[in-house]
């Protein structure tokens, strides 16, 4: 396999649900000085069938960086965690757990699955707009995210 | 295992034979307004030795986050987070690799390895600090961390 460093702009995949949140986690990036594309699928299934490059997203590059939501709708956020890591060429991708959970089996469980963190969101809107910046910082701006795949890799 | 529902320390844990890089660690941590315990380890054997609570640490707790550099004298970083990320009872703890490379090769075999993130150290002192309260800023104030219960668990 043929790898290259991460270039700019990065892709990163939002599984989420919930609509308002997903309004909050784009608004909450505008201004990051790194660029990326943000892409989002709705649940669970959508998220296999984009990381695959199944179906409709036969021609999607394979993101970075995932933001994963638990409660999903036709596939759970544990079970797409556990088939990413499970995944050889998926596996090295970081997927940020974040979710409106901060129940200690939710969290052990999805750290025994090798999620990189665990993040709750916060209920109150300007905590969630901070929280998500924090992830842009130390994620986009600090961490050195996996290599890609070269195309013909 | 169980999440401790009072709120102790953060213990770091940092593997880490450079005694400049854990001197700027040390120090990048110490103004922290976030309530944290540091330990260091020299070596790869060390760090195991640590977390098995053998040799003199048969009373340390578990920390709550690994610093790890891959060029570690004895056994190596990847040996080091092969081990514990195949360790039921290890896994948990957050692995953050902290070093020197930026070749494509380790940081592609680190996440394999399932490291939870990856840092190249930054070569000037004051990029480094920022580096450092970037990610105590992330893992000790935002991340929700897997506790463990207040005993050693062996």
């Amino acid at each position: 396999m043929n790898f290259y460093q991460a270039k700019q702009p990065l892709d990163i995949l939002v599984c989420e649900d919930n609509l308002g949140d997903v309004y909050i986690i784009t608004n909450s990036l505008k201004n990051s000085e790194i660029k990326y594309n943000l892409h989002h699928v709705a649940n669970g299934e959508a998220a296999i069938d984009y990381l695959q490059q199944l179906g409709d997203y036969k021609n999607i590059s394979r993101p970075d960086l995932i933001l994963l939501d638990l409660n999903l709708p036709k596939k759970h956020g544990f079970e797409v965690l556990k088939e990413i890591k499970s995944d050889i060429k998926l596996k090295s991708i970081p997927v940020v757990i974040l979710t409106s959970s901060q129940a200690e089996q939710d969290v052990l469980k999805s750290y025994e699955l090798y999620c990189s963190c665990f993040v709750t969101k916060p209920f109150e809107l300007k905590e969630f707009v901070r929280a998500i910046q924090k992830i842009e910082k130390f994620w986009l701006n600090l961490v050195q995210l996996p290599p890609k795949l070269a195309p013909n890799g | 295992m169980a999440i401790n529902p009072i709120k102790k320390p953060v213990e770091i844990l940092l593997g880490e034979d450079n005694p400049g890089d854990v001197y700027l660690v040390r120090s990048s941590l110490t103004d922290s307004q976030l309530n944290h315990s540091f330990y260091h380890v020299n070596d790869g054997e060390e760090v195991m030795a640590y977390l098995h609570h053998q040799k003199g640490y048969q009373n340390v707790f578990l920390p709550d986050l690994i610093l790890l550099d891959l060029n570690l004298p004895k056994k190596n970083g990847f040996e080091v987070l092969a081990e514990i990320k195949a360790d039921p009872k290890l896994k948990i703890i957050p692995v953050i690799i902290l070093t020197s490379s930026n070749t494509a090769k380790d940081i592609q075999k680190s996440y394999q390895l399932c490291a939870n993130s990856y840092i190249v150290k930054p070569a000037d002192y004051f990029a480094f600090f920022q580096a450092i309260k970037n990610l105590e800023m992330f893992w000790l104030d935002l991340v929700k961390l897997p506790f463990k219960s207040s005993v050693n668990t062996n």
